[in-house]
């Protein structure tokens, strides 16, 4: 658990505290603590990490011991247990991204953002994470920053993926080389008259 | 009930029953190899040593786990099971360290044994162990983070039992750890129990830290005399020295549990002892001898009418003390006795009035209770586990009238008011109807509440609520008087209480100031206003260099209670006796036997020579280990209440007696947990 006890107390916006209660009111009465891991990414896109202000303030709330909260925290590696940059870069080095190169991956981002894993940049807006697998091995190697996947990275793309973030831009998700989702690379083979939505195959 | 077959065996258990408890149940028993198992605390399932092998599943199975079905037909020692055990063994020892030599737990440690008698003769592990940072447990708890297996029994006794969650395991897999919650103490009362139920060494006591192998301890038998439940424990000593003190089981009391001053407040057996006579000469205590302390009081007495002496006893005097007591003052024609050194309102007229006649185990059973004066936590740690144990199972309102703190169940806070009770009493509050209307109401009654000038009027209040909300009905008396003191009930069933005419503690103490009191008899009393004794000549019988020693002319010393065959009688009024563990220190001798010399050398020899006899004088001696039906009738005496809140009679639990002031744990528990309520659960400025 980190020691750093930056934020001294949390809140719930009024926004966030009225989906709260949303959020408990699905459980049964008195299974109030089933919300916990909700909760705690409500607290996480508030504030960017769970600290230990966010863990009293929702053990308050369900009515459960701090521990127990703490042990859901530490359980799960997508809880922040420190403050993150505004984008939070992960990237997969499993055996599928390592497979397809996330090594390049990886280097080109430590490169790209000036820092090593696990760090956060001196202006605070990037932190890279080298993560376990993300589930989207068939477009490996891939990265995710924040809520969004960026695949078939190569260290180009990578790197113009992080540049366009630094820009304030906000790149297109998903593969980076033309794919189509999961689809073969180069277009469907099979189902070629198909279409999906508004894109053609 | 189903039937099932274990090893060839049939028995029938209640449905319900897990296969580990089922082979229990055998008889012979068949016992199981477990580690997080515990018969006292939620299954949890996780150490898999347990693992059989059950036909038609096509696995092993965890036993303990596991509700027993009909027909089930069930292996623990084939060649499969001895393998599974074999296989957990040597998963379980992968990260633990090969450090036994140096390891406090080693010669009683589970893991130890159950490798030995279910382990294979090698392992295959050839990486790295794992290593994890030690944790701070406070004073009491050593810890050797990287010996524990996992087992989560200590996440679950102080969750459970204790109700101060502050234990859990934190992160996952490969690294997970047994911690605390940040900044929160393991603070509980309980703690020491995480040492007992810890199967490896990764939890031990720290302050008998690499003093003591287990197999050099001799294990005396014996009960707790630290607070008035009377618990079971085993006295562990070795040579002349007591070097720890372990809960045994007893189900009427204290289960297995027991509270941390019982525990460890033994470093206290060896500090500040009185191991020789003093005499104040000039102001200052100098050493004598026996004949020359006894000379000098019998110098003092001498020609004294009775009405000019008195003895006042403490809170750790055993019974047969007490009666030597007062036969002795009773020769010397004196009416001026009394036990209650903290003025306790209660007198020795109505043996139900002053019993906690609900019984501790019964206490489980009531589904309404009162608290008045009282803090259970500190008071009696071990009791109160059990009205958390009842209050978890539901359907039990709890209210208290008191200081509020965090008991670790929730309750009614009804104000810190005496005039409230009265209110319940008289059925105009709405407790008054959960009471009246509960099938095992009780009430308990604190010290807290009866030793203060209203306190038989406070007595009266609730004796009244007993009778009117049916407190007492066949076969239930849910009205308790929680005591603090173990040698109380013993004091008040043997009498040793004012005579006619006499005069209690308060009265002693303002008659002594007033030259009135010539002589005053401190049986182990310390805990009374020294200074208003004024100038009356103080002989004071005790264990150590305290506050009675400090105020006394003679100093006689005597043993405690882990260095004599004494009687003691609980709160519930059941009388138990302690066993020798360990001889008295220097020159000191057993209590009544000072008494019966000092009678002597006061020319009225007691009519009693031997314990036999002494014991042979009053029929509670004769009836150990039993509860005697106390009949109920209305007790205490109307009068007004004061307008002043009531508080608990034990400020700092880890402090309540010359042993335990004594104590440099004690000390260290003070200064790490504070004197006030303790708990961390929820957090006040002054914490952290």
């Amino acid at each position: 658990m980190s020691n750093e006890t930056e934020m001294t107390s949390f809140a719930f916006t009024p926004e966030n505290l009225d989906l709260a209660k949303k959020i408990i009111a699905k459980y049964p009465a008195g299974k109030q603590q089933s919300a916990v891991m909700p909760l705690l990414d409500l607290a996480q896109r508030q504030v960017g990490w769970t600290s230990i202000a966010v863990i009293e303030y929702i053990a308050q709330m369900l009515d459960m011991a701090p521990i127990r909260v703490q042990e859901v925290v530490t359980f799960y590696t997508m809880y922040n247990q420190r403050p993150v940059g505004k984008y939070h870069v992960q990237v997969c080095t499993n055996i599928c991204c390592l497979l397809r190169g996330s090594d390049g991956v990886g280097e080109t981002a430590k490169q790209v953002l000036g820092v090593e894993w696990g760090e956060t940049s001196p202006d605070g807006q990037f932190t890279l994470s080298e993560v376990e697998c993300l589930g989207a091995c068939v477009n490996a190697p891939m990265m995710q920053v924040n809520d969004d996947y960026y695949e078939d990275l190569t260290p180009d793309s990578t790197k113009a993926v992080l540049e366009a973030l630094k820009r304030g831009e906000t790149p297109a998700v998903g593969p980076q080389n033309g794919r189509q989702f999961s689809a073969p690379e180069g277009g469907p083979t099979s189902l070629t008259e198909l279409t999906f939505g508004t894109e053609k195959a | 009930m189903p039937k099932l077959t274990i090893d060839g065996r049939e028995i029938e258990v209640e449905a319900g029953t897990t296969i580990l408890q089922a082979a229990e149940q055998l008889d012979p028993p068949i016992e199981i190899p477990r580690f997080c198992y515990h018969e006292r605390l939620a299954v949890a399932g996780n150490c898999r040593m347990c693992l059989v092998e059950v036909e038609k599943m096509p696995k092993p199975v965890a036993s303990c786990a596991m509700p027993v079905g009909e027909g089930m037909v069930v292996h623990t020692n084939n060649a499969n099971v001895r393998k599974a055990r074999q296989g957990v063994m040597e998963f379980l020892l992968i990260n633990h360290p090969l450090d036994c030599p140096i390891c406090d737990q080693g010669g009683e440690c589970d893991l130890q044994d159950q490798a030995v008698a279910y382990g294979g003769d090698r392992g295959r592990y050839c990486e790295e162990k794992r290593a994890v940072e030690d944790k701070d447990y406070g004073p009491l708890i050593q810890t050797m983070m990287t010996r524990c297996i996992q087992c989560t029994r200590c996440i679950r006794f102080i969750s459970e039992i204790a109700g101060t969650p502050v234990l859990g395991g934190l992160h996952r897999s490969e690294h997970l750890e047994v911690g605390r919650y940040v900044n929160a103490a393991v603070s509980s009362e309980l703690s020491g129990n995480l040492i007992d139920l810890c199967p490896v060494g990764a939890l031990t006591n720290k302050p008998a830290a690499f003093t003591y192998r287990a197999w050099e301890l001799k294990r005396t038998e014996s009960v707790d005399a630290m607070d008035a439940l009377g618990a079971a424990i085993r006295i562990d000593s070795r040579g002349n020295e007591v070097v720890r003190v372990l809960p045994r089981v007893n189900d009427d009391i204290n289960e297995e549990w027991l509270g941390d001053r019982s525990r460890f407040a033994v470093d206290g057996l060896r500090r500040q002892r009185l191991d020789r006579c003093y005499i104040r000469k000039d102001g200052r205590l100098v050493p004598a001898s026996w004949p020359e302390a006894f000379a000098a009081i019998a110098a003092k007495a001498k020609g004294l009418p009775g009405s000019k002496i008195a003895a006042i006893a403490g809170d750790q005097a055993d019974c047969e003390s007490l009666l030597a007591l007062k036969e002795l003052m009773a020769s010397l024609g004196s009416a001026h006795l009394d036990c209650r050194q903290d003025g306790a309102r209660l007198d020795g007229s109505v043996r139900a009035s002053y019993l906690f006649n609900s019984t501790v185990a019964g206490i489980e059973t009531a589904d309404a209770l009162l608290i008045v004066g009282s803090n259970p936590r500190k008071e009696a740690p071990v009791l109160n586990a059990r009205i958390r144990k009842r209050y978890l199972k539901g359907g039990f309102r709890i209210a208290r009238i008191g200081h509020k703190s965090d008991l670790t169940y929730k309750y009614e806070a009804l104000g810190d008011n005496p005039a409230v009770l009265a209110e319940i009493a008289a059925g105009r509050h709405p407790f008054f109807d959960v009471l009246k209307n509960a099938s095992r109401p009780a009430i308990i009654l604190g010290q807290g509440a009866l030793a203060r000038a209203d306190g038989a009027a406070i007595l009266a209040q609730a004796a009244r609520l007993a009778d009117a909300a049916g407190l007492i009905k066949d076969g239930w008396n849910g009205f308790n008087v929680l005591h603090t003191a173990a040698a109380r009930v013993g004091g008040l069933d043997l009498g040793f209480l004012p005579g006619p005419g006499g005069l209690d503690t308060d009265g002693i103490a303002a008659a002594a100031g007033k030259g009135d009191v010539e002589l005053v008899f401190l049986a182990g009393a310390d805990e009374i206003e020294m200074a208003a004794l004024g100038k009356a000549f103080v002989v004071y019988l005790g264990t150590h260099g305290d506050a009675g020693a400090h105020r006394a002319d003679v100093v006689l010393p005597t043993a405690a209670y882990t260095e004599k065959s004494a009687t003691f009688v609980n709160t519930e009024g059941r009388a138990q006796r302690t066993k020798l563990a360990v001889f008295p220190p220097g020159e000191a001798k057993e209590d009544w036997k000072v008494i019966r010399a000092l009678s002597d050398a006061l020319g009225k020899p007691l009519a009693f020579d031997t314990v036999g006899q002494l014991r042979g004088r009053h029929p509670l001696f004769s009836q150990l280990d039993q509860l005697r039906p106390a009949a109920w009738a209305a007790c205490g005496t109307d009068g007004a209440l004061l307008d002043k809140p009531l508080v608990s009679s034990v400020d700092n639990y880890y402090m309540t007696d010359p042993i335990s002031r004594a104590s440099k744990t004690m000390a260290e528990c003070t200064a790490s947990f504070g004197a006030g309520c303790g708990c961390n659960h929820k957090k006040t400025g002054t914490h952290g």
